[in-house]
């Protein structure tokens, strides 16, 4: 292996560079190291669905025509300004001049054309392709994008914010999976497959430039060695920290901060409509008063997370409180089954994909079930069998899962999405929702949509997720809450 | 003299073996019950060990658990035995003949993968649980007596007395099973506690990393996965679990070691 | 000999030959898609269909197996489904972590088992002995992972000495690189060196009853002196092939140990690959774990064949 004298030459050479190191990390900060639980499986945003790509390159290395705020708010982005015609049908963007890609090209309503058609295309795999299924053409007049769709449609630049809709360009496009190219403020520099993916600052950035120049993503799953990560100094940030129950110690700790916020996330317990007897309202019902939501915040979540009685986000405006129709009640749950004609109870799966809320959310609710005489068999999946097994075969009878995208009460107007709830009312009401643009009108039809799944208790609605972060004390500009799957650091700056 | 290993070593398997048997009656609390109210409890007179993050009663978390470990490890070992014995038999029977290389080379090949590798590749492509857990721990058992069932049988073909049975007309699997088998079963017999401990070993290991029984059937293997994050809290959930192995294992190798010694003493010491 | 050395290679042969089938028929056999986990909850029907085409999961089994194994033996690892990278390249990077640990363990276990098994043996039957052979009952039974999370428990969160986890990577330097291995070698080496350390101490115990040992302390040679120049060399032979073995546990004890130390290796790469269905990752890993432990075993037959020529002839 290694000679002697080489080995002595390395090991003071490495401590001559740990000494080196440790003093330069006096001076102030300019790069930042952020920890993620998953791994991308590539860093093309618009071709595969792994929330995790958009968590390293949403508002960092790609930009759509729209962008989300922190707030959850629509943002210009690469487009300049809009308008919208009176029919509501055509879109005229003004893209911002002087915008390049991170390998020099320039950007413009070519590469929009370009990007939107790739998405649209029919054998695009773009994973959110009906973001784009309104869209009847894209055409570039004169350096202004025009957008004419079938429909009007309320939801068009909030859909453009995405990061399934992000500009790419037709120059760098068969390498955005492992080498991206962007407009964004950050440039991709390596990604050491397993361990870390380096992103750098994009001196010729056409916005407003960001505060670092350098941003780390480690890949740690394991909670366990997220907190010695964090502990040890080797993180500064892990927004999405995946071990509640470790959180009391950072709050106590000087050196760092705990923020929490909300999601998008609406935790439910899924349960198979047309599976026999949970096709039964009378059964879902009773399963409804079976479940203790307190018990699971507490017990899987350590505390982090608002309960929901219905599909929606509670920090929405348009959200309305209906936990009072699914409170803990066994007695009652016991009295249901009966009248179910199910007084002996009954035997249904639950599957459960891989993280805590629902690994450790199942197993309280299988025993508060069980209380009332319904007996669970619990199988743990990974996410390619819970996709397979549970979302493409609906082969399940109940399963955990959080639905993170924003505004996604629609999924409940699809009589073929997994759960497999079939109202025509309810499906009419999305469609009237879809093509209205007139805000207070919009507010009372979500209102009535909520209204309308928990009364036909389609699934157990459990908490809303939370973002439990935790950050280096000196680390200031992370965004609190996740309107959308993204570490957006372009507000990110150390304190002295 | 030896006995110095073989009385501890089978008072800790009894205790353990008893535990698991007492399981399937008896055990203090229900282990399915989660009550959050109830958690993180030190030991009391209700809760002899505490409680664990759901409120469960740990010394019934043990009891089940060891039920847990040893029925796989049983299976495993009795796979193992049920295949491997009478195919190391045959291969001696028909030494240096085709049907005797076959064994040998199945033999090397299963030797040839590393089993905790397979076995995880096993249960998570088929699917985690105590069923897969248990082929897969015991598919890498079946070589084990083969080759000692082998090679003790060898030795023993060479007898006159068999030799002489052979002459008289006697069929090969009769031999084998009135006079080969009987004489080999001490070592059969070791063998077995040696590769029922190392069964428990590999059954903590795949419960470790979720592979093994599910929940809510309790294991200790997964008792240690889920004490990781909160061992700072509540290191007892972690300890607790991690001696239950260890005394397990340790008794059973110790129960080994004295019943070598003490069935035949002629048997070559601490292998 | 050579008709041994021929005998053992066409072996080997033979055993890859059956291990790649066996591998690929019962990986190739499982349900999941990986197009469909790529894609995620929302994919259409028809993006998923364009997946698989991409991915060449259209083709027949038969034609999927022998590309695989000509790619296999012209180094061609096949391109990862997930990482869209080569696999040859992912498994180089793991390789840097799981072979430097697997040798480190190893290293460790011999340098305790090696003293411990002789001082053990040369002093049968006294306290120390009675000591050494109590531990290492305990060392036996002691699952590593358990002992990996008190490690981390006493020396990385009480302690601060070593971090909880991770790799620091041969790019921080050899000392940090080393340093993060630590833990988890401990980890792995404490049952490897408590066998060993056993074997050693039989072995010689054994050698030392021979008659030729007694030749030797009758021609004059102190009790030291005949340990050292004959019951070391002889009993050396079992315990090579112990090392043999060992080696294979630790490839594969490693792969739970890359676990609770968050290690960036091969372990870590095939539990990944086996959640996200990855199943070219999978068999080429499988393969090579097979190919490495297959080929140590050769080695230690020839080595044990060199020693002891008895042994060449029958088996």
């Amino acid at each position: 292996m290694i000679k002697l004298g080489q080995r002595k030459k390395q090991l003071s050479r490495a401590l001559f560079l740990a000494a080196f190191v440790a003093t330069s990390l006096q001076a102030a900060k300019t790069d930042v190291t952020i920890g993620m639980q998953l791994e991308p499986p590539n860093l093309d945003p618009t071709g595969g669905a792994a929330a995790a790509i958009d968590e390293v390159v949403y508002a960092n290395l790609f930009e759509g025509l729209t962008r989300f705020g922190s707030d959850g708010s629509v943002l210009p982005a690469l487009a300049k300004s809009w308008t919208i015609s009176d029919d509501g049908l055509t879109y005229a963007f003004t893209l911002h001049s002087g915008v390049t890609f991170h390998d020099g090209t320039t950007l413009d309503a070519d590469d929009v054309i370009f990007s939107l058609d790739r998405a649209m295309a029919e054998d695009s795999t773009n994973a959110q392709k009906q973001l784009f299924a309104n869209i009847k053409s894209v055409k570039n007049v004169f350096d202004v994008v025009i957008i004419v769709l079938n429909n009007p449609d309320g939801n068009l630049l909030f859909n453009l914010a995405w990061g399934d809709a992000v500009i790419v360009a037709p120059e760098s496009v068969d390498l955005l999976a492992t080498a991206p190219v962007g407009t964004g403020p950050f440039k991709f520099k390596n990604w050491v497959q397993g361990d870390q993916i380096v992103l750098e600052k994009n001196a010729e950035y056409w916005g407003e430039p960001v505060q670092l120049e350098q941003a780390t993503f480690k890949f740690i799953s394991e909670p366990t060695a997220a907190f010695a990560a964090m502990m040890a100094g080797d993180l500064d940030a892990f927004p999405a920290f995946p071990a509640p129950e470790n959180l009391p110690q950072f709050e106590a700790d000087p050196r760092f901060n705990v923020i929490v916020g909300s999601t998008e996330g609406e935790t439910i317990l899924s349960t198979n409509n047309l599976q026999e007897p949970l096709d039964n309202v009378l059964v879902r019902q009773a399963i409804a008063h079976a479940i203790d939501r307190s018990a699971i915040i507490d017990g899987a979540m350590y505390g982090y997370g608002t309960p929901i009685g219905t599909h929606f986000a509670p920090h929405n405006p348009a959200y309305v409180d209906l936990t009072g129709k699914s409170e803990y009640d066994p007695e009652k749950s016991k009295a249901l089954l009966e009248e179910a004609g199910l007084a002996d109870g009954f035997t249904t799966t639950l599957k459960l994909p891989p993280p805590a809320y629902a690994r450790r959310g199942g197993e309280i609710i299988a025993s508060q079930l069980r209380a009332v005489g319904i007996n669970v068999e619990i199988s743990n999946l990974e996410w390619a069998q819970w996709l397979e097994q549970v979302f493409k075969g609906k082969d399940f009878g109940l399963t955990i899962v959080s639905h993170t995208e924003p505004m996604d009460i629609g999924i409940y107007a699809k009589p073929d999405y997994y759960f497999q709830y079939d109202n025509a009312d309810f499906q009419a009401l999305i469609e009237s929702f879809n093509v209205e643009t007139d805000t207070e009108k919009r507010t009372q039809m979500m209102q009535e949509a909520q209204n309308i799944i928990t009364d036909d208790y389609v699934n157990g609605y459990l908490f809303q997720l939370a973002k439990t972060g935790v950050a280096s004390a000196k680390l200031k500009g992370l965004w609190e809450n996740s309107p959308t799957q993204a570490n957006d650091l372009t507000g990110v700056y150390w304190e002295d | 003299m030896k006995l110095r290993s073989l009385l501890p070593g089978f008072f800790l398997v009894l205790l353990f073996f008893s535990a698991a048997l007492i399981s399937y009656i008896w055990t203090p609390f229900d282990v399915t019950l989660i009550d959050i109210k109830a958690r993180f409890q030190a030991p009391s007179a209700t809760h002899w060990l505490g409680t664990d993050h759901y409120g469960r009663d740990m010394f019934s978390m043990l009891m089940v658990g060891a039920r847990t470990s040893i029925a796989v490890a049983f299976v495993a070992v009795g796979i193992g035995m049920l295949f491997g014995i009478p195919l190391g038999l045959a291969a001696a029977a028909n030494s240096g003949r085709f049907i005797d290389e076959t064994i040998m080379r199945g033999n090397d090949l299963v030797f040839a993968f590393p089993a905790l590798l397979i076995a995880i590749m096993i249960t998570a492509v088929y699917g985690p649980g105590a069923l897969n857990a248990i082929i897969a721990i015991g598919i890498f058992n079946i070589p084990v007596f083969a080759r000692l069932s082998r090679g003790a049988a060898l030795s023993l073909w060479k007898r006159d007395y068999i030799l002489a049975a052979r002459a008289a007309g006697k069929g090969v699997a009769r031999i084998s099973f009135e006079h080969i088998m009987p004489n080999i079963t001490n070592l059969l017999i070791v063998q077995g506690t040696i590769q029922f401990s190392l069964g428990i070993l590999a059954e903590a290991g795949l419960s470790f990393v979720g592979l093994g029984a599910q929940p809510p059937t309790p294991s200790w293997g997964r008792m240690l996965a889920d004490s990781q994050t909160l061992i700072m809290m509540e290191p007892r959930l972690a300890v607790l679990p991690g001696l239950a192995i260890l005394l397990t294992v340790l008794g059973l190798n110790l129960l080994g070691d004295g019943l070598r010694d003490w069935l035949d003493p002629r048997l070559r010491h601490e292998r | 000999m050579l008709r041994y050395l021929f005998k053992r290679t066409l072996i080997l042969l033979a055993t890859l030959i059956v291990a790649s089938l066996v591998v690929f028929v019962t990986i190739e056999v499982v349900p999941g898609d990986p197009a469909s986990y790529m894609l995620g909850m929302n994919a259409e029907e028809d993006t998923v269909a364009a997946l698989r085409i991409e991915l060449g999961l259209d083709k027949s089994r038969p034609a999927r197996y022998l590309s695989w194994v000509t790619g296999l033996l012209t180094g061609d690892f096949g391109t990862s489904y997930t990482y869209r990278t080569p696999v040859a390249e992912m498994v180089a990077d793991r390789m840097w972590v799981s072979l430097p640990l697997a040798i480190f363990a190893l290293l460790l276990s011999t340098l305790i088992a090696f003293p411990a098994g002789v001082y053990a043996a040369s002093r049968r039957g006294g306290i120390t002995d009675t000591i050494v052979m109590a531990l290492t009952q305990l060392g036996v039974a002691i699952p590593n992972f358990w002992f990996a999370m008190l490690l981390v428990l006493l020396f990385a969160i009480k302690l601060s000495w070593f971090s909880a986890g991770g790799f620091a990577g041969w790019d921080a330097g050899f000392f940090q690189a080393v340093k993060s291995l630590t833990l988890p070698a401990i980890a792995l080496a404490l049952p490897q060196a408590s066998i060993l350390t056993r074997v050693m101490r039989s072995s010689l115990l054994d050698v030392m009853n021979e008659d030729f040992m007694r030749t030797a302390r009758a021609k004059g040679l102190s009790r030291r002196q005949a340990l050292w120049k004959h019951a070391l060399r002889n009993a050396m032979v079992p315990v090579l092939t112990i090392i043999g073995l060992q080696f294979s546990f630790l490839l594969a004890g490693a792969i739970i140990i890359e676990n609770v130390f968050y290690l960036p290796g091969l372990g870590r790469l095939i539990f990944q690959s086996i959640a996200s269905r990855d199943l070219i990752v999978v068999e080429s890993v499988v393969m090579i774990l097979v190919l490495a432990v297959v080929l140590v075993t050769f080695l230690v037959d020839l080595a044990y064949a060199w020693v002891d020529p008895r042994l060449r002839s029958s088996r």
